[in-house]
């Protein structure tokens, strides 16, 4: 060969490219992106260490434990065991309603889906309830739960007409909160399963059900958990349902004589009630107290964040849909 | 049994240089069509000619030990008003495998899928003409039971997400039930495993999930599942597109000591592994079966002029 190939262009020193010799414009806009993205980070950490800095200061062992009361001496009005308590109850018994409902609602819409239009009427449904306020829940549940037929979900107060607010009532709206979140990973989980995977299934003699219940649903459980994990931080941080639906009582007032189904037919509080109750805004004026229940609440939230990214990265069934995507 | 003496010649060993891309000729030895890549300098003594042919793995059995099981008679199969199989009659037997060959969209799988009614699956798709498994219309048959008797491998490995063992089980145990327990069916789900020649690779880990499994050895767990419920038809959608050499290799292996035990349907898009494993090939062209026979005549003498176009390369 008489030319000498030409040779490569030298090689880059730097691996990333340099924006250098962008136009004005775009490295206008990156660094609006960069800003932007920055930002966002800041405020997280900034609440985080604000809320942290408040609240750790008046964080003492002894509020978790303590029933709180309403007294005007801070030294005497308690902890916050009731309304943590009420958060937990209210969080798991929301999401044990909503989990079912939401993994059924998902597999009709995704694998059934007939009539078309009744699916989409069910996707528009669940999309409402994602949209519609809690305070809105709030009230159309106590319109629902003070009917005399639901009576025994809370209890009747003096006169006989049906009180509506209770652990039960509050959980069951609460459960709407969560059923969008949890349909929507359950949907995206099976849409990522490939069709030949149930092809499969169904080629080896299966009908729809069981192929639903044996292949489907064991790859469904991290996204179910995702979606699970998201509707409790959305439970725990509702404040309107608590304070309508649940009587906003300091603490934990059982209501029958069946000991555990008494508290909740009962009424009670959460930490977000009691944050609320507890700041300047409301009727306990002890700053304090509500800057210690927030703190906590804000560490529930966080948990709950790590807990879906530990699921998300430990999914087992991540290969299949590794290959679906391919 | 004794193995005929080409078996000698099967390709087991996927190490060392790949092989050059041969394409058969009508009536003619095949012909090494790989360009040389740029750069390289031509030995004097180049590769052409001397390479070694694609061989078939085994030579046909006797046909004592062929037995017709299924037959299609005029089928047609169209989606929507797109007729993508156009009076289809096809005879497939135990001891013999069959290979569909053809362009993309020939119908060839719509064909294959339509052998266990999976093609009802589709909404859109109607079918007419009549699929005979064992002298029995197969839409006389609960389709559940046709499924069992008629199973498929599809193009890429989908093992359930369940153990090694679970994923065998699956296809003996009742619908959505675990029962019957473990116990009950390690001689089956053991006798399957190793009839996919997979079993002395995961006997010690059957709890292990299945996805876990390297891309062949999932493809050979799909094929012990399909052969677990001791099917007489076993369908292979393209079972090797998505597997290395070495993989195909032993699936190809596989699918021709199989063919004795069950009847074999294999679609392919690769015409070496075609010629590989198939005893009888058939030809599919938009819709139509434009040449069935041996395996062997297809390749060297085909008789329609699409045939020796698509097995010299000419459709790709």
């Amino acid at each position: 060969m008489a030319d000498a190939p030409a040779l490569p262009p030298t090689a880059r020193t730097k691996p990333v490219e340099s924006s250098r010799n962008w136009p004005l414009m775009d490295r206008l806009m990156l660094a609006c992106c960069w800003v932007a993205g920055v930002s966002a980070c800041v405020i997280a950490f900034a609440i985080v260490a604000y809320m942290a800095y408040r609240g750790l200061e008046f964080l003492r062992p002894a509020l978790f434990i303590e029933r709180p009361n309403a007294d005007l001496d801070q030294s005497k009005s308690g902890g916050f065991l009731d309304p943590l308590l009420g958060t937990l109850i209210l969080t798991v018994m929301g999401t044990a309603l909503a989990i079912p409902v939401a993994v059924a609602t998902a597999v009709w819409v995704t694998e059934y889906g007939r009539p078309f239009w009744l699916a989409r009427a069910v996707e528009s449904g669940v999309e409402i309830i994602a949209g519609t306020p809690s305070i809105v829940l709030a009230i159309f549940g106590l319109i629902v739960f003070q009917e005399q037929l639901l009576g025994f979900l809370s209890f009747e107060a003096e006169g006989g007409s049906v009180f509506g607010r209770s652990f039960f009532t509050a959980a069951a709206m609460m459960s709407l909160i969560a059923l969008p979140l949890i349909v929507g990973s359950t949907r995206e989980g099976l849409q990522s399963i490939p069709g030949h995977v149930r092809e499969a299934s169904y080629a080896l003699g299966k009908t729809k059900a069981a192929t639903i219940r044996r292949v489907l649903l064991p790859s469904l459980r991290a996204p179910i958990a995702t979606g699970t994990a998201l509707g409790m931080g959305r439970i725990a941080g509702d404040t309107a349902i608590v304070v309508i639906l649940l009587g906003g009582t300091l603490q934990l007032q059982g209501y029958g004589d069946v000991p555990g189904l008494d508290v909740l037919r009962g009424t009670g509080s959460t930490l977000t009630s009691y944050v609320y109750l507890n700041s300047p805004a409301g009727e306990g004026s002890a700053p304090e107290k509500a800057y210690a229940a927030a703190v906590v609440l804000l560490a529930i939230a966080i948990a709950l964040n790590f807990l879906v990214d530990w699921i998300v990265r430990r999914d087992p069934t991540k290969a299949v849909t590794a290959a679906a995507r391919r | 049994m004794t193995m005929p003496d080409d078996s000698a010649d099967l390709i087991v060993d996927g190490a060392g240089p790949p092989p050059p891309i041969r394409r058969l000729v009508p009536g003619g030895a095949p012909t090494i069509v790989l360009p040389p890549p740029p750069g390289t300098i031509t030995a004097p003594n180049g590769a052409g000619g001397t390479g070694p042919t694609v061989e078939r793995r085994v030579s046909a059995l006797p046909a004592a030990q062929v037995a017709e099981r299924m037959r299609t008679e005029e089928l047609r199969i169209a989606y929507g008003g797109k007729e993508a199989v156009k009076g289809v009659s096809l005879p497939v037997r135990r001891g013999e495998v069959l290979a569909l060959i053809g362009p993309s969209g020939c119908g060839k799988t719509t064909l294959l899928r339509s052998l266990n009614r999976l093609t009802e699956l589709t909404p859109t798709a109607t079918r007419t003409g009549r699929i005979v498994l064992d002298d029995q219309d197969v839409d006389t048959l609960e389709v559940t039971d046709l499924r069992r008797r008629v199973s498929m491998v599809f193009q890429q490995p989908n093992p359930f997400p369940m153990s090694v063992f679970d994923n065998v089980a699956y296809a003996l145990r009742e619908q959505g039930s675990r029962k019957p327990r473990k116990g009950a069916l390690m001689e089956p789900v053991t006798e399957a495993l190793r009839r996919a020649g997979l079993l002395t690779e995961v006997q010690d880990n059957l709890d292990h999930p299945a996805l876990r499994l390297s891309g062949g050895q999932q493809q050979r767990l799909c094929i012990a599942r399909a052969l677990a419920a001791d099917p007489e038809v076993l369908l292979l959608d393209e079972p090797c597109s998505a597997l290395d050499p070495k993989s195909t290799a032993t699936i190809e292996e596989l699918i021709v000591r199989l063919r004795e035990e069950v009847a074999i349907v294999i679609v392919t898009h690769n015409l070496q592994q075609a010629h590989r494993v198939a005893d009888k090939v058939g030809f599919m062209y938009l819709g139509d079966l434009v040449e069935y026979g041996d395996g062997d005549r297809i390749f060297s003498a085909p008789r329609e002029e699409r045939t020796a176009d698509y097995v010299a390369g000419a459709f790709g």
